[in-house]
């Protein structure tokens, strides 16, 4: 008997090695972008793999965001499956023409007689001492767009199961990887590294009565570090990463908030016409019957991602998320 | 006195790393377009070939009128006529193997159909019973790109990647002059050369983006000339010479399958009709600029050529009327029936499995559809 190897990873390890594997197991995927090959990537998920697979496979490009979503479309157009990397979550805003315009629609454009099986990867967030269009969160452009999968791993495992499975999907997918997660160690099986539920199904990653948080990407180990707080007041809070905002679990998170009778969304993004905002109404038109109060969000400010030296004050912390839940006790009283 | 101002004190060296890449001189274009009919050239070219872009610029022409009429009719919502163009539509056609591909934008629904592609397919986004209507797969031409300048990086993208297959296939895009200001534009040639990608921009300069004159839309001495930036030849072409237009672009397609990399093309051409349907052409350019472009018709250029040269006759015009009112007529018949539209399949497409959310928007619409179904068969038995 094999003893099962779990050891800490990165999760920029972990990202590498997805990329390795499904390089290796299919010879039409292809990763391209700006810095991808010889430098490995400006955070080095990319290493290695222009050496190993040479540069028609691992192809650093000009530097041109929407020149390189373009020619992915038409690679995918003649049976490959290109992997792009934007490099930072600000600088995909040149390609979201060629994502909004075709990327996610040529599906349905052409009755489903050409699917574009693309990744993009979206190193995304803040949180790194970034300095401007380096931390942005950018998900509910995404999510506003039929036809894009959104996911978001928060865990080593998931950032290669889901990156694995992304890269599989016959479907576009914007894949949202938390920058400052990627150095983050955690245990992880490397023997069986595919074994993370699919994309489309959140996961109670910590079990509760007394609230739900709802979240995902980076906001997860923030949620997780509150809920262990909380139990200092006496609340239980269950926590619910999402995974995958496109598809979207309604079930679990609905019947997460059923048993519990309350809620918060929390995450990065602005609240204002961000991504808590649907999530909060989903779970309203579902669970109406079952709330004890409001579900109330807990977001970034709505501002443009500040300079770094003010990036604290904007980004979702403990504190933040559990005066939220205070909130919630406070309304349930009154 | 300082030391940068005593003669010869500071010889400043170049710097370390510059050279030329490459001699501009070859990739620039010529200061004429290109021209074969009435001139020299003409002589070498192969008969059968000019008769067969004869007879195609006739149904060319005919399918615009008939599609034309469409649209006041109320069968098709939008049509951007190409007449005046169809020297550059069918020699796009033309100059590929059947292994190549095509990528048109919205103007370029001659090229399609000249391709191989059924004139009601080709309609089906005009028309607006769905957005692309034939398989892209079976004719090797990409759905009709309504966002300008869109479709170049894919077409370099298709190119690159057949050559990574090891599969000897060009890609030719088609652009108007008005695309060629778009960022993806600039982006799909610099990717283009940069891979040496076997792909061929054509660029249908007829003069105006909407109402916008070129003059308006660049600086630059040609659309061809842009290419040498780029690092990839630039070729000027008469666009209404369909014998040039298509020399020209099956040099350029030849070059790229021999692994040479992009060349960029400008045909000089000009939009007879308004940009579509729906817009006034009178209120940006005047009546003699028209008529002197319709004494350059492409059409007339061609007969007068082949005539003179004994190629062709009375007969073989009016057989390629002929032939021309054929397609019309059975195009007309096809558009007036209705099409036979399924709104459940409006889910179909979204992702190849639908997710939980838009099954219930499925349900809902099912529901909807019964419910407009039972109370129209109320209304229908009480009126009987």
């Amino acid at each position: 008997m094999t003893t099962v190897a779990v050891k800490p990873a990165t999760m920029a390890q972990a990202l590498t090695r997805a990329l390795r594997d499904a390089m290796a197991a299919d010879p039409t995927v292809h990763v391209m972008g700006e810095d991808v090959g010889t430098l490995g990537g400006v955070f080095r998920v990319t290493d290695g793999l222009a050496k190993e697979f040479g540069e028609d496979r691992c192809t650093d490009t000009p530097l041109a965001e929407a020149g390189i979503l373009g020619t992915a479309v038409g690679m995918a157009m003649y049976g490959l499956r290109p992997v792009v990397e934007m490099q930072f979550d600000a600088f995909a805003y040149p390609a979201f023409e060629q994502l909004i315009s075709h990327v996610s629609r040529m599906r349905n454009r052409t009755c489903g007689r050409m699917p574009l099986p693309i990744t993009v990867r979206v190193p995304y967030g803040g949180g790194i001492g970034g300095v401007e269009h380096h931390s942005d969160s950018s998900e509910a452009y995404y999510m506003a767009t039929p036809g894009l999968h959104v996911v978001a791993p928060a865990t080593v495992a998931d950032a290669y199961g889901l990156l694995r499975q992304a890269i599989a999907s016959d479907d576009p997918v914007v894949f949202l990887e938390p920058k400052r997660l990627y150095w983050s160690k955690d245990s992880w099986n490397p023997e069986h590294p595919t074994d993370v539920e699919p994309i489309g199904r959140a996961v109670v990653r910590r079990s509760g009565r007394s609230a739900t948080l709802i979240t995902y990407g980076p906001s997860l180990p923030v949620c997780l570090e509150a809920a262990e707080a909380a139990q200092a007041e006496g609340w239980d809070l269950e926590v619910v990463d999402l995974r995958s905002l496109v598809p979207f679990d309604d079930e679990t998170v609905c019947a997460s908030v059923r048993r519990t009778g309350r809620a918060v969304v929390v995450h990065e993004s602005t609240g204002f016409g961000g991504p808590g905002g649907e999530i909060a109404t989903r779970v309203t038109e579902r669970c109406f019957h079952h709330l004890e109060a409001p579900v109330l969000r807990v977001a970034g400010f709505d501002i443009p991602y500040p300079p770094p030296m003010l990036e604290r004050h904007h980004l979702p912390g403990v504190d933040r998320i559990l005066d939220a839940v205070a909130r919630l006790q406070w309304e349930a009283e009154g | 006195m300082t030391v940068m101002e005593q003669r010869g004190a500071y010889r400043p060296s170049p710097p370390p790393a510059w050279q030329p890449r490459m001699d501009p001189a070859p990739l620039l274009p010529d200061a004429e377009p290109y021209r074969v009919l009435g001139t020299e050239a003409a002589a070498k070219a192969d008969p059968e070939l000019l008769r067969r872009l004869y007879a195609q610029l006739v149904r060319g022409r005919r399918y615009n009128t008939q599609a034309t009429a469409l649209t006041k009719q109320g069968r098709l919502a939008v049509y951007p006529s190409s007449t005046g163009q169809e020297a550059c539509e069918v020699a796009a056609a033309l100059a590929l193997e059947e292994r190549d591909w095509l990528f048109p934008s919205y103007r370029d629904t001659l090229a399609v159909v000249a391709r191989g592609v059924d004139p009601v397919e080709a309609l089906t986004l005009l028309r607006g019973d769905w957005h692309s209507g034939y398989d892209p797969h079976t004719h090797r031409v990409a759905p009709l790109s309504t966002p300008l300048a869109t479709q170049l990086p894919h077409a370099v993208g298709l190119a690159h990647a057949a050559r990574l297959k090891g599969d000897d296939v060009v890609a030719l895009a088609l652009v108007g002059d008005g695309g060629t200001s778009e960022g993806d534009f600039h982006e799909a040639l610099n990717f283009a050369a940069v891979w040496q990608a076997p792909v061929v921009f054509l660029v249908q300069n007829n003069g105006f983006a909407i109402s916008v004159p070129l003059a308006k839309q660049t600086a630059a001495p040609s659309l061809a000339h842009k290419a040498v930036g780029y690092g990839m030849p630039g070729r000027l072409v008469d666009g209404n010479d369909a014998a040039a237009v298509h020399e020209v672009l099956s040099d350029a397609v030849r070059h790229a399958r021999a692994g040479g990399g992009p060349t960029l093309v400008e045909a000089v051409t000009y939009r007879i009709e308004a940009h579509t349907n729906a817009d006034d052409a009178t209120r940006y350019r005047g009546d003699a600029e028209v008529a002197a472009w319709r004494a350059h018709d492409p059409i007339e250029l061609l007969e007068r050529e082949l005539t003179a040269r004994g190629l062709l006759d009375e007969a073989g015009i009016e057989a390629a009327r002929q032939d021309a009112e054929e397609m019309a007529a059975d195009l007309r018949e096809r558009m007036n029936r209705d099409p036979e539209l399924d709104p459940m399949a409006l889910f179909d497409h979204v992702y190849a499995e639908t997710t939980a959310q838009l099954r219930e928007q499925r349900a809902l619409l099912r529901a909807e559809l019964e419910a407009e179904q039972e109370q129209h068969g109320e209304q229908e038995g009480g009126a009987r």
